[in-house]
C-alpha cells in the first residue's frame, strides 16, 4: 500500500482544494475591508521613491497594517534581493550622500 | 423584548426563505408569537413557501406608505396560531423600502410579536441591507459551496459594520451560522466542505446543519415550512437548530453519513 502511495500520490480532495482556496482570497479580502483608504496612495509613493534608486516593479512593496498586543503596526515590506541598483542617482540627488 | 432576526447569505439561491419559513414555524410551534417578513420586494416568494400566496391582500409597501395599517397585511397561518406572515409587494421595487418606514412597521411589531423574522433578499444592496440593518440577531445562510462561503464572509463583514448596533456602537448583531444543503455522503468522500471546515473559515458559531433532504423540495410545493414536517431529516434539523437558537444544547445530527437500511433502499424512502 506504502509503495503504491509512493507510486501514485493520492491526490488532494477537491474540498481539501476548496478550503485552501478560501481561506487564502478571504484572508486578503478581509485585511482590504479593514485597511484605511489612504494605504493605496502610501503604497504609490513608496514605489516612487524606492524606484528612484533602484529597479522595482508594483508588486515588491507591501504595505499592512497589522496589530501587535494593543499597538496598530504599518508594516512595510520592500522586496529589493534581485533589484538592479539604478546606474546613477536622479538628478539633483548626486552628491547628497 | 421582542427580537429581529434577519436570514441573510449575500448568495441568492441557498436557502433564505426555506429557512426563515421553517424557523419561524419552529419558533411558533414552541409557543412564541412569530412574524415572518418578506424583504425581498418585487420578487416575493415567502407567500408561496408559507403556502398563503392566494391570501395576500396588503402588503409591507402598503404598510410603510400608510395605504393599510399593520393588522389588515398581516396574514394569521392556518396551522398554527403563533405564526403570522407579512407580505412583500410584487410590483413594486426595492427603493420603497424606506428606512424610517420599515422603523416604523418594526417598532408596531415589537408591540405584538415576541420574534420578528425577516427574510432577505440575495445580494448586498439596499433591500439587503435595510433587511439586516435593524437586526438584533442573524441566521448567515451557508451552503457548503466555495461561493456561498465567500458571499457569507462578506455578509458578516457588513453586519459588523453596517447594521444600527454597529452604526450605535452597541453590542454587536448576535452571529449564527446555519449550513444548508448539506451532503454527508459527498463530504465523506471528500467532495465537498466539511462543518468544521466552513466553521474555521467564517469564526461564527454554528447553530445547525441541514442535510440535503427530498423534503425541503416537497415542503416548498405544497406551501409547508418543512418544520412542520417532523417526519423528515430536514425538518427535524430545523427543529433542533431552533432550539439550539433558544439556548438548549442539542447533538448535531444528519453530519454523518446513514446507512441506508434494506427497508429504505426498498421502498426509497428518504
Amino acid at each position: 500500500m506504502r509503495l503504491f502511495n509512493i507510486l501514485f500520490p493520492p491526490r488532494p480532495s477537491s474540498a481539501a482544494i476548496a478550503k485552501e482556496r478560501l481561506k487564502i482570497v478571504l484572508s486578503h479580502e478581509r485585511a482590504s475591508r479593514t485597511a484605511p483608504d489612504f494605504l493605496p496612495r502610501l503604497q504609490k509613493e513608496l514605489i516612487d521613491v524606492v524606484g528612484r534608486y533602484v529597479e522595482i516593479r508594483d508588486d515588491m512593496i507591501r504595505v499592512n497594517l497589522g496589530k501587535s498586543g494593543d499597538t496598530s503596526l504599518l508594516e512595510i515590506n520592500i522586496e529589493i534581493e534581485g533589484a538592479k541598483p539604478k546606474l546613477s542617482p536622479p538628478r539633483g540627488l548626486a552628491g547628497a550622500t | 423584548m421582542a427580537k429581529v432576526v434577519v436570514i441573510t447569505s449575500g448568495k441568492g439561491g441557498v436557502g433564505k426563505t426555506t429557512t426563515s419559513a421553517a424557523f419561524a414555524a419552529g419558533l411558533a410551534l414552541r409557543g412564541h408569537k412569530t412574524v415572518v417578513i418578506d424583504f425581498d420586494v418585487g420578487l416575493r416568494n415567502l407567500d408561496l413557501v408559507m403556502g398563503c400566496e392566494r391570501r395576500v391582500v396588503f402588503d409591507f409597501i402598503n404598510v410603510i406608505n400608510g395605504d393599510a395599517n399593520l393588522n389588515q397585511a398581516l396574514i394569521k397561518d392556518k396551522r398554527n396560531d403563533n405564526l403570522f406572515i407579512f407580505p412583500t409587494s410584487q410590483t413594486r421595487d426595492k427603493d420603497a423600502l424606506k428606512r424610517d418606514g420599515v422603523e416604523r412597521v418594526l417598532e408596531e411589531l415589537k408591540q405584538q410579536f415576541d420574534y420578528i423574522v425577516c427574510d432577505s433578499p440575495a445580494g448586498i444592496e439596499h433591500g439587503a441591507i435595510t433587511a439586516l440593518y435593524f437586526a438584533d440577531s442573524a441566521i448567515i445562510v451557508t451552503n457548503p459551496e466555495v461561493s456561498s462561503v465567500r458571499d457569507s464572509d462578506r455578509i458578516i463583514g457588513i453586519l459588523a459594520s453596517r447594521s444600527r448596533r454597529a452604526e450605535r456602537s452597541e453590542p454587536p448583531v448576535e452571529l449564527n451560522l446555519l449550513l444548508t444543503r448539506y451532503d454527508p455522503m459527498r463530504v465523506a468522500k471528500g467532495e465537498m466542505l466539511t462543518v468544521e471546515d466552513v466553521m474555521e473559515i467564517l469564526s461564527i458559531p454554528l447553530l445547525g446543519v441541514i442535510p440535503e433532504s427530498e423534503s425541503v423540495l416537497r415542503a416548498s410545493n405544497t406551501g409547508t415550512p418543512v418544520s412542520f414536517d417532523e417526519d423528515s431529516p430536514a425538518g427535524r434539523a430545523y427543529l433542533d437548530a431552533v432550539a439550539r437558537f433558544m439556548g438548549e444544547q442539542r447533538e448535531m445530527r444528519f453530519v454523518k453519513p446513514e446507512r441506508r437500511s434494506f427497508f429504505r433502499v426498498l421502498f426509497g424512502k428518504a
